[in-house]
């Protein structure tokens, strides 16, 4: 019996047929789920009324065409982020509530103060939940405006990277600190005050 | 020219696969870790609403799910096609999500629980009352953080 000169080589081409076995199989079963979203907080069911001037109120009204009226006026839906601004950041308030770091036209018959002002949203029942949404965005997106717009002159720095930044569990002790001062202190001079009332039939 | 010919003719180069299992298995690979195997089966269409102002939902952990939409096709005979609120894998009432939120709540480790959002994962074209009956059970309960869970898009692309 003659010594073997090497050994058998095993043959590797049937490798990629069983790869991509498995790969089709994975393919099949994925699903890339979402994990962002809209961040709200619910008010509180035994919640203080609290008693708003009527200045310092905006309602937006979403009926059930899904159509859009602010303060009883119907509007485009690529308004509202600037009616939301212009409301938010008029600054009118004079003494105690004035607001020194508002931008706003001071109108006397728009809100005092970015820390008084309140966005009521209502929508019928029957209005589709993909127009909530949108409007929900778009009011988010004229705070985080007015918040970016402060970061930046304060802290050269946008308000949703310091946030981003914060939430990032590999930024470090001492700079989460460091954006937690600076988020509250933003989060203070433009505080989200989205409510929404009892929904209404017809 | 008649040599430079001859000689491209003589032999055809072999296109080489010893790479392709490589290139197969880096998508194998990709597909794996994406992957998340569903514990339910959707019975609802759960087609969500595009949002930019959004936030990630860090910690897996802290979250229950509560889906919202219409039947889908395989129940639209029995149920109709008004939405219907998914608890875990079946249907439920607008009773149930209260005591299903706090089960789900007792069951998650103590120091998790002050932090538990609760993902609303709606269909867009679900309807808003039955969503503000949802969030009134939910603030019965006080689960008041909850997450309006979108894709990632263009919000206009909702108002059609």
């Amino acid at each position: 019996m003659g010594k073997r000169e090497s050994v058998p080589q095993v043959n590797a081409g049937s490798m990629a047929d069983i790869a991509f076995l498995l790969l089709i199989f994975f393919l099949v079963t994925t699903t890339i789920e979402s994990d962002v979203g809209i961040q709200r907080i619910l008010p509180r069911e035994d919640g203080d009324v609290i008693h708003h001037n009527q200045r310092n109120i905006l309602s937006i009204l979403l009926n059930h065409n899904g159509e859009l009226l602010i303060d009883d006026a119907p509007i485009g839906p690529s308004l509202i982020k600037k009616t939301v601004i212009d409301f938010i950041d008029n600054g009118g308030g004079q003494d105690d509530s004035i607001c020194d770091y508002c931008k706003g036209k001071r109108r006397v018959n728009s809100s005092e103060n970015p820390k008084k002002a309140v966005v009521v949203l209502n929508a019928q029942r029957e209005t589709e939940y993909g127009v909530y949404i949108a409007v929900q965005n778009e009011i988010v997106a004229a705070y985080n405006h007015l918040r970016n717009r402060e970061a930046n002159r304060m802290y050269n720095m946008n308000y949703t990277m310091m946030d981003s930044l914060y939430r990032n569990s590999k930024t470090t002790r001492k700079n989460k600190d460091m954006f937690g001062v600076k988020i509250k202190t933003i989060q203070k001079m433009y505080p989200i005050n989205i409510t929404e009332a009892e929904l209404k039939n017809q | 020219m008649n040599r430079f010919s001859k000689k491209t003719s003589l032999r055809t180069p072999e296109l080489s696969t010893a790479s392709l299992p490589d290139i197969v298995f880096m998508l194998l690979f990709f597909f794996m870790t994406v992957t998340v195997m569903k514990s339910t089966e959707l019975n609802v269409l759960n087609e969500l609403p595009n949002a930019t102002e959004i936030k990630r939902l860090e910690n897996k952990d802290r979250v229950i799910e509560i889906h919202v939409g219409k039947p889908s096709f395989k129940y639209r005979s029995i149920l109709g096609d008004e939405p219907r609120i998914q608890l875990n894998d079946k249907f439920a009432d607008i009773s149930e999500v209260a005591p299903y939120v706090l089960s789900q709540i007792q069951r998650k480790p103590k120091h998790v629980r002050a932090f538990v959002v609760v993902s609303l994962k709606v269909d867009k074209r679900a309807n808003m009352g039955l969503i503000s009956d949802i969030k009134k059970e939910l603030r019965k309960i006080n689960a008041l953080k909850i997450n309006y869970t979108t894709y990632e898009g263009d919000a206009f692309k909702n108002i059609e």
